[in-house]
């Protein structure tokens, strides 16, 4: 497959830098049973991290932890160096939610969405510039969704939906990019589009990519690190590194992502 | 009123008829241009919440001494962040918060009235009286529709973000609250403005049957913006005509005028109708 043939490119492990989103010793329980617990996590720029875990061992509420749309019960979470509810240039995050709940009453254009990315970063009360839509375009084409942006959101298959997500995630040219299985159901030429996006991300502007997924067989040999997820990490290391002791995990073979084994 | 205005034909050659026309056309324009926000939203039915809020503030003004469009507006303004507040706080689902506005508001001006002697006048406000306003309503109404149509145009992709995905918007770090407490401020304000053409009972209606027909027609929310003005403007012109001509109730000929385009776009989009009417129903 297209995206295997190219090899990981040797880049810097940012281990000195700044970390972007870091969690210590975080805890979080829902009615008191316990969902997270004693995580430490950091993703640094340059990273792409791979978040992976069984259904309900915590990855989605990991993530709301690490955006500030959940506070930890102990512990410590620092988004771009600071408490998530205190940063103010949260452009720099770009997210790409699991399920999005958008309504779609009134139909809105695939550009009309993308274009919402761009205001926080341009100052919401301000009107859009030619930068803006410079990078709304370009966003629109790193997913393939040029000759589609003026067809409306509830005319395009689910897959094509969620490329739209992604793209507004683009949109404000994020240092760090945090997605919650931002392909399932995707077809093959948008994962090969989405892959190339991230991988120029990481590369070309030293980004940094969070990604929880399960089927992500067009990244696996990007990955820099595997992260598992039961509730606390059982494991943070290479995708290599994982396959070798994913059997002492305590976990499932069938719950490690499937991509992995394409590594071994 | 000045040229050309005062150059009309039939039906609007009198002063009093140019008057409502004016008022009429202006609540035509900001009342769908609300609308669009609202109903994606899907809160289509806070303008009738906001409605009946604003009639405790009438029988209240009414009961006091006081005008009754300040006290409407105060107390239709304060209803409408309230409900908000609550809805933003999951303290109750958004329809529920309506209700316990809605109710209450609806209860409290029919107490207040009943202390006071103000009944003929509440029915200005309850069914609409475009045929009496006078040239310092007229200008209240076109000073409140410029406010809300600069805020509406200026900060339109602030509200189209929050009221298409208000989740994603919040973590994008964009103002949620103040954008949703606005909007509910801005249908406040359209309520009471148009409420002395169309009357609160039907103030709701141009601000959603506009958008139901621009729905089937647009294919942008751009598009359905402005296709929700046009209908709402042509609403307001026919059905103001029409209650001239064979003496009708001009706000209930308006609303009347505005159902019947639903009906004729929805035959003319048959397809495209049976497809919104099974989604109301699978969702």
């Amino acid at each position: 497959m297209a995206a295997a043939e190219r090899s990981r490119v040797a880049r810097p492990q940012g281990d000195c830098a700044e970390p972007l989103v870091q969690a210590e010793q975080v805890r979080f329980a829902y009615n008191g049973e316990s969902v997270i617990h004693d995580v430490d996590l950091a993703v640094r720029p340059g990273e792409f991290v791979a978040l992976v875990g069984p259904n309900g061992s915590g990855k989605s509420t990991l993530l709301r932890l690490l955006l500030g749309t959940l506070r930890p019960a102990r512990g410590r979470v620092r988004l771009l160096g600071r408490p998530p509810e205190t940063v103010r240039d949260r452009w720099r995050v770009g997210y790409v939610p699991q399920r999005p709940v958008l309504t779609s009453e009134v139909p809105a254009t695939v550009r009309e969405i993308v274009s919402t990315g761009r205001l926080a970063q341009r100052g919401w009360w301000r009107p859009l510039g030619g930068a803006d839509h410079r990078a709304v375009e370009h966003a629109l084409e790193s997913v393939g969704l040029g000759p589609l942006a003026d067809r409306p959101l509830n005319e395009l298959s689910g897959g094509q939906q969620q490329r739209v997500f992604i793209a507004r995630a683009f949109a404000s040219g994020p240092e760090l990019l945090i997605l919650d299985e931002p392909i399932a159901g995707v077809d093959a030429e948008s994962q090969r589009r989405f892959r190339s996006s991230l991988v120029h991300l990481i590369e070309d502007h030293r980004g940094a990519v969070l990604l929880v997924s399960h089927e992500l067989s067009a990244v696996a040999r990007d990955v820099d690190r595997v992260v598992v997820l039961k509730r606390r990490i059982l494991y943070d290391g290479s995708p290599t590194g994982l396959m070798a002791e994913g059997v002492n995990l305590g976990i499932h073979q069938e719950d490690l992502p499937l991509w992995l084994e394409e590594l071994s | 009123m000045p040229w050309p205005i005062d150059q009309l034909p039939y039906p609007f050659e009198l002063t009093f008829m140019q008057r409502a026309l004016v008022a009429a056309v202006a609540v035509g324009v900001f009342a769908p241009t609300i609308g669009t926000y609202l109903v994606q939203k899907r809160l289509s039915l806070i303008g009738d919440g906001i409605g009946h809020v604003a009639f405790a503030g009438v029988g209240l003004g009414v009961l006091a001494g006081l005008a009754p469009v300040g006290t409407a507006l105060v107390f239709a303004a304060a209803g409408a962040v309230g409900i908000e507040e609550l809805r933003m706080r999951k303290k109750a689902s958004g329809d529920l918060a309506l209700a316990l506005f809605f109710y209450s508001g609806i209860a409290l001006g029919v107490v207040l009235i009943s202390k006071g002697e103000g009944l003929p006048l509440v029915t200005t406000y309850l069914f609409g009286q475009a045929l009496t306003a006078s040239a310092g309503d007229v200008w209240v109404i076109l000073g409140i529709a410029a406010g809300i149509l600069a805020v509406a145009i200026l900060l339109r992709r602030l509200l189209f973000s929050v009221v298409t995905d208000e989740d994603w918007s919040i973590v994008a770090g964009l103002p949620v609250r103040f954008a949703n407490n606005l909007l509910a401020v801005l249908t406040a304000c359209a309520v009471v403005a148009a409420m002395r053409i169309v009357g609160i009972l039907l103030v709701a209606a141009l601000m959603v049957l506009p958008v139901a027909s621009a729905q089937v027609i647009g294919r942008s929310f751009g598009g359905v913006l402005r296709w929700a003005v046009a209908i709402g403007v042509f609403s307001a012109v026919a059905g103001l005509a029409a209650a001239r001509v064979w003496g009708l109730a001009p706000g209930g000929t308006i609303v009347l005028v505005a159902a019947a385009l639903f009906a004729i776009v929805g035959v003319a989009r048959r397809g495209v109708t049976a497809r919104l009417l099974q989604r109301e129903v699978a969702g």
